[in-house]
């Protein structure tokens, strides 16, 4: 186990939610590639700390801070679907052409 | 030990992609918020790995909740009942293809070809411990700041769904108020 094989294993992981985010047409589905993304970036955050920072517990926190962001996302993220829905009856984007309501 | 380590390793971050590949190739929307779930508890595997049992174990914990929420909410958004039928629901699909293969080989190189710092967590550190003395000491701050922010989405959340407010409609205290004036 080396840090290159775990940059390597978030690298996959961010790629597949790139492909994910900007491929998906249903809102919650794009949630997901999000999710994917981020998933990859803590692997990052934390190989990192584990390789080349010598223990230094603020690492740590950098993994911390991106998994509030993951709630942060999972909660308003499904707000506004809530919300959008209600007001434009849209459940994919191909359904959200005019920003105007 | 090295071994079985790498080899856990190995194991973990490959279900970690596979599971992940699966969530956009799966006809449910509910299997997918699982096979999502599967990724993220492999990736807290692999945290545990790394010397960050503390950080492994929360992901897992919450990521556990969040997917049960988010697959009831993929039972209410789903066009395709049970899954029962083939779902293929993309736009765009060639150019999203190239961005995510783009990104990883981009990312990719970097892994391999970057020279970074080689100073890893020393043996007989306890980063529990130190996580813990951290973040209610040096950076509190940071902590404290991500709680009143979490407090912050949660108004936030309820204040967009709410369908009632005090003034009636939820969004009456937000319309443009009208040019003309009433009365004399």
């Amino acid at each position: 186990m080396t840090l290159e094989a775990v940059l390597l294993v978030s690298a996959a992981l961010f790629g597949i939610g790139v492909y994910g985010a900007l491929s998906q047409q249903s809102f919650v589905m794009i949630m997901m590639g999000l999710e994917l993304m981020l998933n990859g970036a803590i692997v990052a955050a934390v190989g990192f700390w584990w390789g080349t920072t010598g223990g230094n517990p603020e690492g740590q926190l950098l993994a911390i801070v991106v998994m509030a962001v993951m709630a942060i996302e999972g909660a308003i993220g499904f707000a506004l679907v809530t919300n959008v829905y209600r007001v434009r009856k849209a459940d994919i984007t191909e359904k959200l052409r005019k920003l105007r309501g | 030990m090295s071994g079985v380590i790498d080899l856990l390793f190995w194991a973990f971050g490959a279900s970690a992609v596979v599971t992940g590949w699966l969530v956009f190739r799966t006809d449910s929307m509910v299997r997918a918020a699982y096979w999502l779930m599967a990724s993220f508890v492999a990736v807290g595997g692999i945290l545990v790995l790394l010397d960050a049992q503390f950080l492994g174990l929360i992901l897992i914990l919450m990521m556990a909740g969040e997917m049960t929420i988010m697959a009831i909410f993929m039972v209410m958004f789903m066009m395709n009942p049970a899954g029962l039928n083939p779902m293929t629901m993309v736009h765009q699909h060639r150019a999203s293809i190239i961005s995510g293969a783009g990104a990883f080989i981009v990312l990719a190189l970097v892994a391999l070809f970057a020279n970074f710092l080689a100073e890893p967590v020393p043996t007989g550190a306890e980063p529990t411990v130190d996580l813990g003395v951290e973040l209610l000491g040096g950076s509190m701050l940071v902590f404290e700041t991500a709680g009143v922010a979490l407090l912050a989405v949660m108004i936030g959340a309820v204040a967009l769904v709410s369908q009632q407010g005090r003034f009636g409609d939820a969004e009456a205290g937000s319309l443009e108020p009208s040019l003309e004036t009433e009365g004399p």
